[in-house]
């Protein structure tokens, strides 16, 4: 027998270190070349990471959610092989992409941290208590209670406590037993009266005394961060405005209704890319990036958006490039084929990285206002509200008018609110008659 | 006419209603009572008292009869005779006294007892044709305790020798032949009290078996008891009319020529139903389920403040159920909360031997969605049976599979109806078949079958 490390392997394009999001593995398990080991994450793509060889796991070189530099231990193998073979091979694995990454060869730095390693001296193979396995839902300790009752199942108490709860007003079906085959007691009662646990059945309300705890790791962390980055630096201000959508709408009505098959059905979302690109002309220290450190701000020519995309895993902002380049119909396709990517995790480095300014949208979610968080270092991003039709005075009376919000918010560092409300009150014009948007010189 | 105001106007004398007035008025309600006919009821006057003590009347008689012909453990009776007027008698007295003992119970509790019939003009007000005149009264809650009474049979109407159980127990004399039409537990009862008494007794039952409503494991020592004291059971018959003499029941079974049951008596025990019609309640208009009126689970109608509770309700038409929501209708009108909630009503059949159900048969459990299992105590292997000859029967309990969870209680044997306040109080108390057999039952007593039956469920019996 000889035991063989498997290294972290290099993942992708600068990247040095990765975090362990899942382990496919625990200590014991016999694995087969090829098989999946763990799951590690670079900025914001997920890498497999496969065994090189076939053997049994004795050690794990990192708990979930730990950051392991590229070349250290990841896992350890104990492998078939002849007693001459070094007592410790260093095998390399092969990183297999999930959500993609981009291939890259450069080679990357050693790890100069140790991790500690768990040895399985004395876990047996098939142990149940997996050394991954987060922890369990905890419930509160000192008062006894009986399971739920089935639903439908009449609730069992004698004939005093059953008394004893009538005369109080006391419904037994939401008095949970702790006795056997789930009676009721008197004891059960008084619990239920001091206002204690109780309730059972589906149609009861039932105090939820358990925890769960869930590790903040990989994509979840990584948003926390970045969310926690952008509040703690830029100093956000937000401005709400109502449009007129109406004429809007209107065209958007038309355009779908004569449908081609080589076009998508248009949304709200690529109008208001159309009229960022046009305001940004005129408001260029909008489509911008602040770098506080270097003191430096960098004013794009392209517009670069960033749509802000709920996925399964959590929200994702997949960018649009060069919208100044697409024409309405291009970028609705674009805006379509970064969400569908990003929702099946298959967005690329490049498409997750590198916008200037963001559009933020939760559709019929909308709401009426929000207050969105700057995708930093942009100093701009836009929040579309929901549509509505409203009453609106016009002429002396009253018209149904379609109603919509946009709540933005900007880094006051380096926008003023006077720049922000007119750069707003531009792209409020263009909605609110878009013939101009598509009107150029 | 005379008007008069009460609180609670309680119409029938019966278990059910007589144990809502005295309720009532232990709980200080204003409450009047009336009875057409006789404190009592059906249950005290012609029904559980009176048949209970002809049944015991003919126990006594046969074990003497059968120390004159064989004398299993030495007795010797020379030929013993019956005095069936002095049988009747003593009969009567019992009932006088527990009548004497209801009306004073009444008069304690200051519940106004009215004698006369009672028609009710509507929800709120009812004429009694009383024995001072008639008189109207008001009352705030009406509750009907109106009882039942024994169905007829078209073919065969009451009158002369077509009698029913009320005429069966008193009877001028002990008759020589009795056709009994009707295999339910009336029926066997009298029947085999008949049979005892020295009456060639002849059972018609339109059903395959014996005490339909029972399951067969059940019934199947009754039947046995009924062969070996010479009763004759014509199952899947139907009674056609009397012959022109009058002499004969005309007996009709599927496959088999009609034949003539000759008797003195033909005994009609097919049933009983609500008595709805003569005390006004179809002019209330109160909505019914069948022939009964239909009630929620506080015995209330679908008129307000108007109370059903007993026979008149429906099945089972038992005395302790009618008592049992008496109490609680009583109380609910003095402004507790209470709604029928009992696990179940005990029901006992004082045949030879006797039968008692408590809770669900297998059958029923099974079809209420529970996985079950049954286990049975058989009484050949119980002391005190065999101390008191007879260990013909078992005690059956019926749990569930997954927490033993007691579900029904069965036993059929003799002297067993006295279980029933085991049966029903291990049910009322949610018991388990571990609480059953982790109680100490006294030996030698027909109650430990209860405690093996127990245990065998839990794979634990020590006597079988």
């Amino acid at each position: 027998m000889a035991i063989r490390i498997i290294k972290l392997p290099d993942v992708g394009e600068g990247v040095a270190e990765a975090e362990v999001v899942e382990w496919h593995v625990k200590v014991g398990d016999a694995v087969l070349e090829d098989q999946v080991l763990a799951a590690v994450m670079t900025d914001k793509a997920t890498v497999e990471v496969p065994s090189p060889v076939a053997g049994t796991v004795i050690a794990l070189g990192a708990e979930v959610g730990a950051t392991l530099a590229v070349g250290a231990e990841l896992v350890r193998l104990e492998v078939a092989g002849a007693a001459d073979e070094p007592a410790a091979a260093e095998v390399a694995a092969t990183p297999r992409q999930a959500a993609a990454s981009p291939p890259a060869a450069a080679p990357a730095p050693a790890a100069d941290n140790v991790v500690a390693m768990r040895t399985a001296a004395a876990a047996p193979a098939a142990d149940s208590s997996a050394p991954t396995r987060p922890a369990l839902p905890r419930a509160v300790p000192g008062i006894s209670l009986g399971p739920p009752r089935a639903a439908g199942e009449k609730p069992l108490a004698s004939p005093a406590v059953r008394k004893r709860a009538r005369d109080a007003g006391i419904d037994l079906r939401q008095v949970r037993g702790s006795g056997p085959a789930g009676r009721i007691s008197h004891d059960d009662l008084d619990i239920f009266m001091r206002g204690g646990p109780a309730a059972a059945g589906p149609a009861a309300r039932t105090a939820n005394t358990a925890v769960e705890t869930i590790k903040v790791v990989g994509l979840r962390r990584r948003i926390a961060q970045r969310m926690a980055e952008a509040k703690r630096r830029a100093a956000h201000f937000a401005y709400v405005e109502e449009v007129d959508a109406t004429a809007l709408e209107d065209l958007r009505a038309a355009l779908n209704a004569e449908a081609q098959p080589d076009r998508p059905r248009l949304t709200l979302l690529p109008f208001l890319m159309q009229a960022v690109v046009k305001a940004v002309v005129e408001f260029p220290q909008m489509n911008a990036l602040y770098d506080d450190e270097a003191d430096v701000v960098e004013r794009f020519g392209g517009v670069h958006i960033g749509i802000a995309t709920q996925t399964p895993n959590g929200l994702m902002v997949p960018v649009a490039r060069h919208c100044e380049a697409r024409g309405l119909f291009d970028g609705a396709a674009e805006a379509q084929r970064l969400a569908q990517a990003a929702r099946e995790g298959r967005a690329t480095r490049e498409e997750l990285t590198g916008s200037t300014i963001t559009i933020t949208s939760l559709g019929a979610l909308g709401g009426i206002v929000s207050t969105p968080v700057l995708n930093r270092p942009e100093v701009a991003i836009i929040g579309i509200n929901k549509l509505a039709v409203r009453p609106m005075w016009q002429g002396g009376q009253f018209v149904p008018r379609k109603m919509m919000n946009l709540s933005s918010s900007f880094d006051h560092r380096i926008v003023d609110g006077y720049d922000a409300a007119r750069f707003i009150q531009r792209i409020k014009a263009l909605l609110e008659a878009p013939a101009t948007i598509f009107i150029d010189g | 006419m005379r008007e008069i105001s009460v609180k609670v106007l309680v119409i029938g004398g019966g278990p059910g209603g007589y144990v809502t007035a005295i309720r009532a008025g232990q709980l200080g309600l204003d409450v009047m009572l009336v009875e057409e006919n006789v404190l009592g009821g059906t249950c005290l006057n012609v029904g559980c008292i009176p048949s209970k003590a002809l049944i015991h009347a003919a126990d006594a008689y046969g074990h003497a009869m059968a120390q004159a012909t064989s004398a299993p453990f030495g007795l010797r009776v020379e030929r013993p005779t019956l005095d069936f007027t002095r049988t009747i008698e003593w009969k009567d007295g019992i009932v006088g006294k527990l009548k004497g003992g209801v009306t004073a119970l009444l008069k304690r509790h200051n519940v106004k007892t009215v004698r006369g019939r009672a028609a009710m003009l509507d929800g709120k007000t009812c004429r009694v044709e009383s024995d001072t005149g008639p008189q109207v009264i008001r009352a705030e809650h009406v509750v009907l305790a109106t009882g039942s009474q024994p169905v007829a049979l078209p073919s065969l109407p009451f009158g002369g020798r077509v009698i029913s159980s009320t005429e069966a127990l008193s009877l001028p004399s002990v008759p020589q032949r009795l056709a009994v039409v009707g295999a339910g537990y009336i029926g066997l009862e009298l029947g085999t009290a008949y049979a005892k008494l020295g009456t060639q007794v002849t059972v018609i039952e339109a059903e395959d078996r014996i005490l339909p409503a029972y399951d067969a494991e059940l019934a199947r020592p009754v039947a046995r008891r009924l062969k070996a004291l010479g009763i004759d059971v014509i199952t899947g018959a139907r009674a056609g009319g009397l012959s022109a003499d009058g002499d004969a029941l005309r007996v009709e079974q599927s496959g088999a020529a009609a034949r003539n049951i000759a008797a003195d008596y033909f005994l009609i025990a097919v049933g009983r139903r609500p008595r709805i019609a003569g005390v006004g309640l179809d002019q209330l208009d109160l909505t019914m389920n069948g022939a009964a009126v239909r009630i929620d689970e506080r015995c209330a109608t679908s008129m307000r403040n108007v109370w059903a509770i007993g026979d008149v309700t429906g099945e089972p038409m038992l005395a302790h159920r009618a008592m049992a929501q008496g109490a609680m209708v009583a109380e609910i009108i003095a402004g507790q909360r209470r709604v029928f909630d009992k696990v179940a009503i005990p029901a006992v059949c004082f045949t030879d031997p006797e039968v008692v159900t408590v809770g669900l048969s297998p059958d029923e459990a099974r079809a209420a969605g529970h996985t079950v299992q049954t286990s049975l105590f058989p009484f050949q292997a119980n002391g005190r049976a065999l101390t008191l000859g007879a260990d013909d029967g078992f005690v059956r309990v019926t749990a569930r599979s997954d927490n033993h969870l007691v579900l029904g209680i069965a036993a059929v044997g003799a002297g067993v109806s006295e279980l029933s306040a085991a049966f029903g109080l291990a049910l009322e108390m949610g018991a388990r078949l571990e609480d059953i057999a982790g109680t100490i039952h006294a030996h030698p007593t027909l109650g430990e079958a209860f405690h093996e039956a127990s245990l065998r469920g839990l794979g634990e019996a020590l006597h079988v």
